[in-house]
């Protein structure tokens, strides 16, 4: 593997750029099987961005991890496929999957401050990310960094390049982040939450930042966030994950104006409306989400779902349901009740609430 | 930079002046009593009032601290002795044994080197030990080798140096006498040669690197388990670095850390002497010195041993903070 290019194979040319088939990620535990993520299908091309939503616990940044294979070495097992480019990922040996990471497939991790190591100065960090795939002298890796940190907005890069990451405010960091993300000029970029350690402005600058660079880079940008306000944003589909499945995927407009997953509704019922007035009180889902050890045998939001006596002649408890598609895009929801009676409960008595 | 050190020493010399008064009055607390030692077995009042005179025992305790400490901070030293009698003590003084009149800073001087090689010797094979234990522990976490480090420290850490001294002196010199017996009064490097030199000490480095080593295997292993978990060893591993390069360069480098902080205490303890291991095997370091100055109430050895240790535990402290800050970026002098 000399070059990206050599990666495609012929009868790769019709798959996605990325598709992910049946992940299944599950960590032995002493407590028992941790099911972190059960079955996500999912697929991807350049130049677009997936939103992953869901609570904690979901599967979402297990499922990331699983794509960059920074699972393997560990005690999880993972099974199903990932193609990137023509390559599958999951059953790759680590030094082959190794010298895709950070040159095909780049992270943007959540906490810049953690996610950077505190003892080297963000330039040398940065040049470390260059010279692992290319064969360089530094003098040419300190130019390119330098320039993407100058691209990403950090004022006096020259100077910025000898700091340290706790010299940096926290969103500079996340700029370097990204800068060191982007160094390899990476196809597929994922984004585990990039800006939940910022601030609103920040935010707003760092998703800007964001959505200027795929232009320029024509990537795949895997957004992963518990923030809808961010996947309105940034994403063209979005994956609504619960218990370690997909209970919902779709266009994004699909997902916000015709949702039909009860958990949906409650994930857009607890956005916070500034427009809302009196006493309205922040809507939540109730309960908590379930036990990865011991999920649900039959809908995993079953315990927690309003909507049940909507079902007719499924049982939510013992029988889970298929993810089928409804809509045109794509548009597919895994839940019991009939798609009709979906669409009449959303418009009568969910959407006015919202 | 220059500023911190110089008030870092300024108070390493504060804390040395109060070691000196607390040590000093403290001995004069218990029932010592110098001059009938230095009087011998014919004593008579006569005699002890000339030793009194002599020594300066007759005056108030704050004025014989006052001379005492005239030969550690006056740049010539101090005169010591009676009339007719008085002898130059050159800087750094320490006064003269009572036991033997020997100059206390001779002896001191004497005991040193066998006291610093035995320190450098078990620190070099501690350190190492320790942390290609405590690596290999971390990296194979849960693996036999791990739970036979983690073993194998615990039996470091509670088996006696005393009992571990002894049953190495006897296995390998006594019963299967692979080592001939220590000969105390050829022992040093240039002397004997490097053969003799390393049989010499070879055993008082395991007996006293024992401890520590366990010490460093756990420590090691908990701050290398706790560094790989970090964020930034998960982004070294995003970027593709292959694994050698995340263990050595990103998590080796932030778990020593700590590890060298407390490495340098231990050392500078040491440097005043390892009491046990000495007398086991009959070292004439600081730490066998110390023990018979105490026994033999000898003030000015004793003041001379105290004061000569804590010299190295005040200078190792500032050394690992001075340290501390090289090797991490976030820690700043002030």
């Amino acid at each position: 593997m000399n070059s990206k290019g050599d990666a495609v194979s012929e009868s790769a040319k019709s798959r996605p750029f990325l598709e992910v088939k049946d992940l299944q990620v599950h960590f032995p535990t002493d407590d028992g099987l941790v099911k972190a993520v059960n079955g996500l299908s999912f697929s991807l091309e350049r130049g677009q961005t997936l939103g992953i939503v869901g609570e904690s616990g979901s599967g979402k940044s297990v499922s990331s991890l699983a794509i960059m294979g920074l699972h393997k070495g560990s005690r999880a097992k993972v099974t199903g496929e990932i193609w990137l480019d023509g390559a599958e990922l999951v059953g790759m040996s680590v030094p082959e999957i190794r010298r895709m990471r950070g040159r095909q497939m780049a992270m943007i991790f959540q906490d810049p401050l953690s996610a950077m190591h505190p003892f080297y100065r963000i330039g040398d960090q940065l040049v470390e990310a260059y010279l692992v795939h290319n064969d360089a002298p530094k003098a040419v890796a300190r130019k390119r960094a330098v320039e993407l940190l100058d691209r990403v907005g950090i004022p006096s890069p020259d100077k910025r390049f000898s700091d340290y990451p706790h010299q940096f405010s926290g969103g500079m960091r996340q700029r370097a982040m990204i800068a060191m993300a982007l160094m390899c000029d990476p196809s597929l970029l994922i984004a585990d939450e990039p800006t939940t350690a910022l601030d609103v402005t920040v935010q707003a600058q760092i998703l800007d930042l964001m959505q200027d660079l795929q232009k320029e880079f024509n990537s795949a940008i895997i957004m992963i966030t518990h923030d809808l306000g961010v996947v309105a944003q940034m994403t063209e589909n979005v994956v609504v994950m619960y218990g370690g499945r997909v209970v919902e995927t779709g266009a994004v407009r699909d997902i916000f104006y015709r949702p039909e997953m009860p958990y949906t509704w409650g994930l857009l019922g607890s956005i916070p409306r500034v427009n809302k007035t009196g006493s309205a009180r922040l809507k939540s889902i109730r309960g908590t989400p379930p036990s990865l050890i011991n999920l649900p045998k039959g809908c995993p939001f079953q315990p927690r779902c309003d909507q049940q006596a909507h079902v007719e002649g499924r049982s939510c408890v013992n029988e889970l349901p298929e993810l089928l598609q409804i809509g045109q895009d794509g548009h597919s929801v895994r839940c019991h009740i009939d798609t009709g009676q979906r669409k009449r409960l959303f418009a009568e008595e969910i959407k006015p609430n919202l | 930079m220059g500023r911190y050190l110089i008030r870092r020493l300024l108070q390493a010399a504060l804390v040395l002046a109060v070691i000196s008064a607390i040590t000093f009055f403290l001995f004069w607390a218990t029932p010592a009593n110098p001059a009938l030692l230095i009087c011998g077995k014919n004593c008579d009042t006569e005699t002890v009032a000339q030793v009194n005179a002599t020594y300066g025992f007759d005056d108030p305790l704050i004025v014989q601290y006052g001379n005492y400490m005239e030969g550690l901070v006056s740049p010539a030293g101090r005169t010591i002795g009676s009339e007719g009698n008085e002898r130059e003590c050159a800087w750094p003084c320490f006064g003269e044994s009572y036991q033997n009149g020997i100059p206390v800073w001779d002896s001191i001087s004497d005991a040193f080197p066998s006291t610093l090689w035995l320190a450098v010797g078990a620190a070099v094979l501690w350190l190492v030990s320790g942390v290609m234990l405590g690596l290999i522990a971390a990296l194979r976490k849960g693996k036999f080798i791990d739970k036979f480090s983690v073993g194998l420290s615990l039996f470091g850490v509670s088996f006696p140096t005393i009992v571990f001294g002894y049953l190495l002196l006897f296995l390998f010199i006594v019963k299967l006498q692979w080592i001939p017996f220590p000969d105390t009064a050829n022992a040093a490097l240039f002397t004997v040669g490097p053969v003799k030199w390393l049989q010499f000490y070879i055993l008082p480095w395991i007996t006293l690197a024992l401890v520590f080593a366990a010490l460093y295997t756990r420590l090691t292993r908990a701050n290398m388990i706790d560094t790989m978990n970090e964020d930034y060893i998960r982004t070294a591993r995003a970027k593709g670095l292959d694994e050698r390069t995340v263990v050595f360069k990103h998590g080796l480098r932030s778990a020593l850390t700590p590890i060298i902080t407390i490495f340098g205490l231990d050392v500078g303890g040491l440097l005043g002497g390892a009491v046990i291991t000495e007398q086991i095997y009959s070292i004439t370091g600081l730490g066998k010195f110390s023990i018979d100055s105490v026994l033999a109430n000898d003030l000015p050895a004793i003041m001379g041993v105290v004061l000569f240790a804590a010299i190295f535990v005040v200078v190792a402290n500032i050394i690992v903070d001075v340290l501390y800050a090289v090797i991490d970026p976030r820690v700043r002098l002030s």
